[in-house]
């Protein structure tokens, strides 16, 4: 299985304080990996490292080729960010959110795409010109995943979907995950604080303390080791 | 009651003026959160260029009219570029002088390259009036108020239908959220100002033909465009050419008025201070305008 | 000797300097020159001023020419009309004006950033067209005239202080120079201890400045108050300078070039102060002598302006910092 993205002893700081100390991981293609740890520990640093909205130093491959350059780049190269807090356009409406997802696609042929997307999430047919910021938290949620659909990415990258969420909302969102994952192919990197959905959803993780790598393995194993569970994954 | 309304008519005229310069500046400000001076002296630079090209080489109106707005378009983003970019990140403080030194630097350019003589334009609608009723309605009026409401509306069209636009829309309110769809912000903010810059040389060469061709014509109109921008919501492109259209005819009727004994003391010398009354008036009742969003600070 | 000493010895022996400087300099220059730096001084005090409000603060004001020209006016005013003495109506100039200043502070606490500039900006330009309707006050748009009046002190016959004979020029520069050294000194003092602090405070965040009990609307309003008397202060000397006052004294180009002063000097700091009053006089002068075809001078300044704007973009002041810095390289951010 080949590494679709990989990255080697990377460094990232805001301003003069390094907040990765030098990462390394590999996201095989076709899978799901997860970045675990406490606040703090680097995980949305980490998903910015990659998407280069911070300042970021050591090696990043996509498929085997640098990656270089800012976020713009990095969605051109088929990289979809869904940030922290969904990265949701408030004051445009929904449909005009999955416009925006498809903005760096050259063979767009918008109404199909929207059609291809509102397979995963149906409500959006009744909801496409309410504006998005009045959506609830998960439609929110399912709204940046389903942007993020709209650009046809190889790589997917979530930044804590369960932020702020009800619970079964999570798990619906996850199902949908995984869902994609087995139906499409598409290989996802989630950053989780909960790292018991996180572990059941993703086949791998690595588990982030203050800015280093500290724990890596398959999910199945770090699920069953329960010294592992208790003092990194906090259940 | 009949010119009552032709004061209407050409107060919505002037109002048009107004809306197009004061939409130039909320587009500079939703986008890039500045607000730009220079916008009136911008504008005054264009006209003189499609005053020249008119005069001085033989261009007949509308195809000048087009060119200047496509240079002024080119002056826009250069300017964004080269003096307001590299400036973005310091104090707000700092960018407000660059703007202040643009302000300075263009209107001594105006007079270095054509000097400072009033000079007459030619309009490119029809002297003359016609009659609706018994209300004279002069082809000046109208034709300013089609050619600067019919740019606008095609700049609406623009924004909400085209993927350019909805990427510049995006850009204007979340610039981090749209880098990471992959919009180039920086070359969205150049076409803001772009855009502003081809508003300026509208509303500069729809007033050149009442207000003469001069390097402070455009001062004064900036004034207003300030007041009917700050009325309509600095932030609010509707509240802008509302708030402009407004302001036209509020000043007119009063003018109006004026001659029936209501608001006797308003007389022509006052039409800028009480463009500067709304200005303070409404920062200081009400800072986000009729159309903007509170911003809620409470601290 | 300790950083704690340093700090506070160096200001202090290069004001002591400057004071020296000031002193002497009729001695070398003519009479004309003399007026000039006089014109210096003035500005000097202006813009120490409008640095309590804008570069401590935070606030951005391009009004300051009206407050000006509300000192400018009260002591054209108590000169002509009450007979008194120039120098006495320089603090009721301060008075007044800064009354004014509190006065438009209180609500204008509530602006901030743009909002307060275009405000500001509204009441510069109103202040001619303003001037001029109250004429049965200020004269209208012919204004009032000081030369010749006795209260104008040295207009008529030279004026004998400390043993030396002053002509009107001399007589001025040394009003001037004194008056801002003073205010210079009492701005220091006051900016020194928990006032300048807190100001400070108030102006890189709010939220954080009230947290530690702050109180915002009572320091903004403080810095509007105090930077209007130092413009009030300004504007008397400047009526007193022309000898004359009338409503395009104090046109909104005065109070573009009060906040580029501040600008260029450098935010928050009273070291570059001097450099931003002597950009203020001087500036459009030199850009007169590189051309003076119609518009080239203007050119020249703007991009003078922004070309200072990229250069110093902490003004003079962030360099004479930059200057003096350990040469350790420091761990500022």
């Amino acid at each position: 299985m080949t590494a679709l993205l990989e990255l080697h002893e990377v460094r990232a700081r805001y301003g003069p304080v390094e907040a990765l100390h030098g990462i390394t991981l590999e996201v095989p293609d076709g899978e799901i990996v997860a970045v675990l740890g406490a606040n703090g520990a680097g995980k949305t640093t980490t998903l910015r490292a990659v998407s280069g909205t911070v300042r970021r130093s050591g090696e990043i491959r996509l498929a085997g080729k640098p990656l270089r350059g800012g976020p713009e780049a990095a969605a051109r190269a088929g990289i979809a960010h869904v940030p922290e807090g969904r990265g949701t356009f408030t004051e445009l409406s929904v449909v005009e959110n999955l416009k925006l997802g498809a903005y760096t696609r050259r063979d767009r042929n918008l109404r199909a795409d929207v059609e291809r997307v509102a397979e995963w999430f149906p409500w959006i047919h009744d909801r496409s010109d309410q504006q998005a910021g009045t959506l609830s938290g998960g439609e929110q949620q399912m709204l940046a995943l389903a942007r993020a659909l709209m650009a046809r990415p190889r790589l997917l990258m979530l930044d804590e979907p369960s932020l702020g969420l009800a619970p079964m909302v999570v798990r619906e969102i996850f199902r949908i995950v995984r869902e994609l994952n087995a139906q499409e192919g598409l290989t996802v990197l989630v950053v989780e604080q909960d790292a018991r959905i996180a572990l059941d959803t993703a086949s791998s993780a690595y588990v982030l303390e203050v800015g280093r790598v500290a724990l890596a393995g398959a999910s199945a194993e770090l699920r069953a080791d329960e010294a592992v569970r208790r003092s990194y994954l906090g259940y | 009651m009949a010119d009552f309304l032709q004061q209407v008519v050409s107060g919505l005229a002037s109002g048009g003026i107004y809306g197009s310069l004061a939409l130039a500046l909320v587009l500079i400000h939703r986008a890039t959160g500045i607000i730009n001076f220079a916008q009136g002296e911008m504008a005054t630079f264009s006209t003189y260029i499609a005053w020249t090209l008119t005069t001085n080489h033989g261009w007949s109106y509308w195809p000048a009219f087009l060119f200047t707005l496509a240079v002024s378009f080119g002056g826009g983003v250069g300017v964004y570029q080269v003096v307001i970019r590299p400036n973005e990140r310091g104090s707000v403080l700092r960018v407000v002088i660059v703007t202040i030194g643009l302000l300075i630097l263009v209107n001594g350019l105006v007079q270095l390259i054509w000097s400072g003589e009033v000079r007459a334009v030619e309009s490119p609608f029809p002297s003359g009036t016609f009659t609706v009723g018994e209300v004279a309605i002069a082809y000046q009026d109208v034709g300013t108020i089609a050619v600067s409401l019919g740019v606008v509306v095609l700049l609406w069209l623009f924004f909400q239908f085209t993927k350019i636009g909805l990427a510049m829309r995006a850009a204007a309110v979340n610039p981090a959220e749209a880098r990471l769809v992959g919009v180039r912000v920086t070359w969205m903010l150049a076409l803001g100002w772009g855009l502003a810059a081809v508003l300026g040389a509208v509303a500069g060469m729809l007033a050149a033909p009442s207000v003469f061709l001069d390097p402070t014509m455009m001062q004064a109109i900036l004034i207003y465009a300030f007041a009917a921008a700050v009325l309509g919501g600095i932030d609010s492109p509707v509240g802008a050419v509302v708030g402009g259209l407004f302001l036209g005819v509020l000043l007119n009727v009063l003018s109006w008025l004026s001659q029936y004994g209501l608001f006797d003391w308003f007389t022509e010398e006052l039409r800028l201070p009480t463009a500067l009354a709304i200005i303070l008036g409404v920062l200081l009742v009400r800072p986000a305008g009729i159309f903007g969003r509170q911003a809620v600070r409470k601290v | 000797m300790s950083a704690r000493l340093r700090r506070t010895a160096v200001p202090v022996v290069a004001f002591a300097l400057l004071a020296a400087f000031m002193l002497v300099l009729p001695a070398f220059v003519n009479d004309f020159r003399a007026q000039q730096f006089a014109y210096v001084a003035i500005y000097l005090v202006a813009i120490t001023g409008l640095n309590v409000l804008s570069g401590y603060t935070g606030q951005i004001s391009l009004g300051h020419g009206a407050f000006m020209a509300i000192g400018g006016y009260t002591t054209a005013i108590l000169m002509t009309d009450y007979g008194v003495k120039d120098v006495w109506t320089i603090p009721a100039a301060a008075l007044v004006a800064g009354a004014a200043g509190v006065l438009f502070g209180i609500p204008a606490t509530r602006l901030s950033g743009l909002y307060l500039a275009l405000a500001t900006f509204a009441i510069a330009v109103a202040t001619p067209p303003v001037i001029k309707r109250f004429e049965g006050f200020t004269g209208g748009g012919s204004g009032i005239n000081l030369f010749g009046t006795e209260e104008l002190t040295a207009s008529l016959t030279p004026v004998e202080i400390l043993g030396f004979e002053l002509n009107f020029n001399n007589w001025l520069y040394y009003l001037c120079a004194t008056v801002s050294l003073v205010l210079y000194v009492v701005a220091w003092l006051f900016l020194r201890g928990r006032t300048g602090r807190a100001l400070r405070a108030v102006r890189d965040s709010e939220t954080a400045a009230v947290s530690f009990g702050v109180s915002l609307t009572r320091y903004k309003t403080l810095a509007f108050g105090v930077s209007a008397a130092y413009a009030g202060v300004a504007g008397s000397l400047f009526a007193i300078a022309t000898t004359f006052v009338n409503p395009d004294t104090f046109p909104i180009s005065l109070s573009i070039f009060l906040l580029v002063g501040v600008v260029v000097a450098g935010l928050g700091s009273l070291a570059g102060l001097v450099a931003g009053a002597i950009f203020i006089q001087f500036l459009p002068l030199w850009a007169q002598e590189v051309s003076k075809s119609p518009g080239a001078p203007a050119v020249v300044y703007g991009a003078i302006l922004i070309a200072v704007m990229f250069l110093l973009p902490y003004g003079v002041a962030g360099l004479i910092a930059r200057l003096l810095r350990p040469r350790r390289g420091s761990t500022g951010i």
